[in-house]
């Protein structure tokens, strides 16, 4: 064809117009979708990373005082910073206070009694310059006269300024420093008992031919649908010092880095062994034929070829399990005692002592092992990517009778510690008063009568949980989709990714916080959703995004990507394929996400400890209420009704994905 | 049809009327009374004042006060109504009260009021400190029962004793503030060092080492005398001691939050607070109440307590109260490394 002759054809239609319009809703869904985690999760970072900064101090050179003598005429004023430049009464390190702070004017005044005519004067050199009389506050550039008598009641209050006094502070204090030791202390032996336990398990589920796999299965997800501290309360009715099996720790106590450790091994368990065993399930037949025709003995065999091929598995479990020992606090402040750890620092300063900058200090010490762990689990993912090839053939266990049955015997160990645990608290909470009335009775389920917020909290709860579930999938779903989805637009989608990536690496507590900080300030916008349910379900929903976040992602990838380009052609919008194709085909991933959801936030702690109020009180906090408050029994019914919903609700997750299976995924079974 | 046409809107009218004259003020109390006991203290309050509904929001001490604090340009609370009075004086230096003399002022102990005229707060009740000490488990351990402050730092405690943290625990701070007056800085702080070597837990809220001791887990837990005495009813083999060297306590107290809207509502909840009935309604939970004279014996707890409630000295307190807390968590807090 002559380029004369094409210039002689009629104009054809623009050509991706339709996918620019799609490009834009879609460019604008997830623009929408980032500015929610910008605002969730970026900006209460920041605002709590600046309030670590915040410190109070003595500001000497605002005062001015004005002594007379017996005859009461006045000399010259002088300033307290020139009077303690002169006396070096306070140090700088003195001078440095919490918001809470008093500083007693008549040091300054080393020949001041009380009983002397000797009259004072003082005023504020500057806009702000509060003292107190007594109890009464001051702030003014008046001068005040007092007598001596009602001079000594004079403190000084500090104010606010900028500096990393905080972090001196912080790094000063023997017994916060302390407290970093132990974190990594028992998140690094927690980490290596589960890792073990937890890699034997799987082994047992998909290396041999042992029996009662799925009921096994069953039994070690139990953790995952009670609040961390639940494992706390069944050890002290079993190790405490009235417990039932007291005689075997021989004479240790339960209280402090053994109980922490227990209950950790307990709640992280689940979460290793998915883990390793999804690593586990990824193995090669063909190598296991090649160590067998190379004569290699088993141990051998193991050493070279299973352990190896799960070492991605196990370090990424290891540096989950780590993370959430040293984030947890619901354990540590049940079963703790007297031993500190980081999460417990936070809780005590912000909760106990009202230092919100040394809890923010504390955060950001807690966020760098956090961090550090999820950057080095994510270089860790990255490569398990690779590890099968197209030409992989599945392992197919074959039954060994001794191999067998020490798998049962390994299996029947944990699931007997884990249903033992959960049972213990079951039987807690029937007891009238352990140890001394044995009777069953239902008293400790009048929540009612106790602190926490009654059945009102365990309501509220279940409100959280069914909002959580279907807001945050939701929005999980949809930006997951948008961020695969989109043609070009790199820099983005990484940011998108980036984003997204974040809340896994940041802990509750310090998530909690930084919300404080960021919706509590009146000048904020969104002040007015600082405590209510809205800021419960915002707090929960990026909490968890990450997870669910890779799962939709997962799922989204199955797609063929030639979707997109067929609807194109066919002239459909993205949305009615959206709609139409890609949520059914993704719908087993949808219901996971929700039940995730769900199950979180009945069981959450961290996060909404620090954002619960008298309206929107939690079970899940008021399990940790009513434990603080000693009421462990109507503690462990709370935490007993936790698992009896989020059974249930998995139990309706199975139901309804089994029948989504059998009507949506029918394409899979070809 | 005119008549039934303009009585209507009369009728509707005079229905509206009566609703407004019924209408309900609504007041946001913030309280640390004890959860068990706010309905009834509701309740009761209805009764003389039908037209007023509380709205409560409650925590423990050290929650509440930080709330208020934390809301101190713009409040939300319109009445705190039984708040530690240390931690109303906190919000009295922070200006955060209205100062009001209720009706039937001068009938109240001295003790139990803002000294300044017209008062910040009023007070309702004390709240003393006692040890629980369980019977049981102390014949079985061979610990015998303690009668003094000083006993407890014998060596036949060691590791039977709970007390709550001061930091975060009013009921801690109070036990701390007392034994730094009884006997002096320097005493106060040796004798917590001693105290220290024995102690099993400290814990994060004042009913816990009770509640502890109550189920065996300790033998003596450092708590308070109200806590003791539900305990014990409960079936708790403990008995509820005062220690011979006196004990520190608290008043649980009442005061209107500066820049209400409902002003009127909140001193008719203020003057009722402090009114005989309002007492003996607190007299049920606490055996020492503002109005000297009116308090009956209460279940279970001791009969000298009104005697051994040491001089405390409030503003001492609450202005020593960050160097205090400072101070003690520096020497005992998080001290105990894994053995």
């Amino acid at each position: 064809m002559s380029v004369t002759g094409a210039e002689t054809l009629p104009p054809g239609r623009e050509p991706r117009i339709r996918l620019d319009r799609d490009g834009i809703v879609k460019r604008l869904f997830m623009g929408i979708i980032a500015l929610y985690l910008l605002v969730a999760l970026a900006l209460p970072l920041y605002a709590m990373l600046s309030k670590s900064f915040v410190t109070y101090r003595f500001d000497l050179t605002a005062y001015e005082f004005q002594v007379s003598d017996e005859d009461r005429v006045f000399g010259e004023p002088v300033s307290a910073a020139d009077l303690n430049e002169e006396l070096q009464v306070f140090t700088d390190q003195q001078l440095h206070s919490s918001s809470d702070g008093r500083l007693t004017a008549v040091d300054l005044f080393p020949e001041f009694n009380f009983r002397s005519k000797v009259l004072y004067r003082m005023r504020g050199t500057k806009e702000h310059a509060p003292w107190l009389v007594g109890l009464d506050p001051q702030d003014t550039t008046e001068w005040q006269e007092y007598d001596s008598n009602t001079f000594r009641r004079i403190n000084l209050r500090p104010v606010a300024s900028v500096g990393v006094q905080n972090y001196r502070a912080y790094f000063s204090n023997p017994s916060l420093v302390s407290s970093i030791e132990n974190s990594l202390f028992i998140a690094t032996i927690s980490t290596v008992i589960t890792v073990l336990a937890a890699f034997g398990f799987a082994y047992a589920l998909s290396r041999t031919c042992m029996r009662f796999k799925s009921t096994f299965r069953l039994i070690a997800m139990m953790p995952i649908l009670v609040p961390s501290l639940l494992p706390g309360i069944a050890l002290i009715y079993l190790f405490g010092n009235q417990g039932m099996l007291k005689n075997l720790l021989f004479g240790h106590s339960i209280y402090g880095p053994l109980g922490i450790v227990i209950g950790s091994v307990f709640f992280t368990f689940p979460h290793a062994m998915i883990i390793i065993t999804t690593a586990l399930s990824i193995s090669d037949q063909r190598q296991y034929e090649a160590a067998e025709s190379l004569r290699a003995s088993a141990w051998r065999t193991f050493w070279t070829v299973t352990v190896p091929s799960a070492r991605y598995g196990l370090i990424s479990a290891a540096f989950v399990v780590f993370t959430l020992v040293i984030t947890d606090f619901g354990l540590p402040k049940v079963i703790g005692g007297q031993y500190n750890v980081l999460a417990i620092d936070i809780y005590k300063q912000v909760i106990g002592q009202q230092n919100f900058e040394m809890g923010a200090v504390v955060s950001v010490v807690l966020l760098v092992p956090a961090v550090l762990a999820f950057i080095v689990d994510r270089q860790v993912q990255k490569k398990q990517v690779s590890l099968l090839s197209a030409r992989s053939v599945p392992f197919q266990p074959r039954p060994n009778p001794r191999k067998d049955r020490l798998a049962l015997l390994w299996c029947l160990i944990v699931a007997v510690f884990i249903a033992g645990i959960i049972a213990v608290c079951q039987f807690a909470a029937l007891i009238k008063f352990w140890p001394y009335d044995l009777s069953l009775s239902l008293k400790n389920y009048a929540f009612d009568r106790m602190d926490g917020g009654g059945w009102a909290a365990y309501r509220n709860s279940i409100r959280l949980a069914l909002l959580t579930a279907g807001i945050g999938t939701t929005i999980i779903f949809i930006g997951a989709y948008m961020v695969e989805k989109i043609d070009g637009f790199r820099t983005g989608r990484a940011l998108f990714q980036f984003l997204a990536m974040l809340p896994m690496a940041v802990p509750g507590m310090v998530l909690g916080l930084a919300y404080i900080f960021f919706f509590n300030d009146p000048a904020n916008p969104l002040n007015p959703i600082y405590g209510t349910m809205t800021i419960l379900v915002v707090s929960t929903v990026t909490h968890f995004y990450t997870v669910g976040h890779l799962t939709a992602l997962t799922a989204l990838k199955q797609i063929d990507a030639e979707f997109e380009p067929v609807a194109a052609s066919l002239g459909q919008p993205f949305w009615r394929l959206f709609a139409r194709v890609t949520v059914p085909v993704c719908l087993p991933a949808v219901l996971d996400i929700s039940i995730y959801m769900f199950v979180n936030a009945m069981t959450t702690v961290s996060a909404v400890v620090f954002l619960y109020s008298t309206h929107t009180a939690l079970a899940s906090v008021a399990v940790l209420n009513m434990d603080d408050a000693g009421f462990i029994a109507s503690a462990a019914a709370m935490g007993m009704m936790i698992f009896y919903t989020n059974a249930a609700a998995r139990a309706l997750h199975a139901l309804a994905s089994r029948r989504v299976l059998r009507r949506t995924q029918a394409w899979r079974a070809r | 049809m005119t008549p039934i046409k303009t009585l209507i809107p009369a009728a509707i009218l005079a229905i509206l009327g009566a609703e407004a004259a019924l209408a309900e003020t609504e007041l946001t109390v913030y309280t640390a009374v004890e959860a068990e006991d706010l309905e009834r203290y509701a309740a009761t309050f209805n009764e003389d004042h039908p037209d007023i509904k509380i709205n409560w929001v409650r925590d423990s001490t050290g929650v509440v006060t930080a709330k208020l604090l934390a809301e101190k340009n713009n409040p939300q609370a319109d009445v705190v109504w039984g708040l530690a009075a240390t931690s109303l004086l906190v919000l009295k230096t922070e200006g955060m009260l209205e100062p009001y003399a209720p009706a039937g002022l001068d009938k109240l102990s001295p003790q139990f009021r803002d000294s300044d005229t017209p008062p910040s707060w009023v007070g309702m009740d004390a709240w003393v400190a006692a040890l629980c000490y369980n019977t049981v488990e102390g014949e079985k351990l061979g610990v015998p029962a303690p009668t003094s402050w000083a006993d407890l730092i014998k060596p036949e405690y060691k590791g039977h004793v709970v007390m709550p943290n001061p930091a975060s625990s009013g009921t801690g701070f109070l036990d701390v503030s007392s034994w730094l007056q009884l006997m002096g800085e320097e005493g106060g702080w040796a004798y917590m060092d001693a105290l220290h070597e024995n102690i099993a837990a400290y814990t994060h809220s004042g009913s816990k080492p009770c509640r502890m001791a109550g189920a065996g887990e300790a033998v003596v837990g450092v708590s308070f005398a109200f806590r003791g005495a539900k305990t014990k009813i409960e079936g708790a083999p403990i008995e509820i001691i005062i220690p011979s060297e006196g004990i520190g306590w608290d008043m649980e107290a009442t005061a209107i939050v500066a820049g209400t809207a409902n002003e009127e509502a909140a001193k008719t909840l203020v003057d009722w607070s402090i009114s005989p009935k309002a007492m003996e309604m607190y007299n049920v939970g606490y055996a020492v109440v503002a109005i000297p004279g009116m308090a009956k014996p209460v279940e279970h707890f001791p009969d000298n307590i009104p005697e051994m409630m040491i001089d405390n000295n409030f503003e001492y307190a609450a202005n020593n109260r960050e160097k205090i807390l400072s101070e003690w968590t520096a020497r005992y807090d998080g001290k105990s490394e894994p053995k």
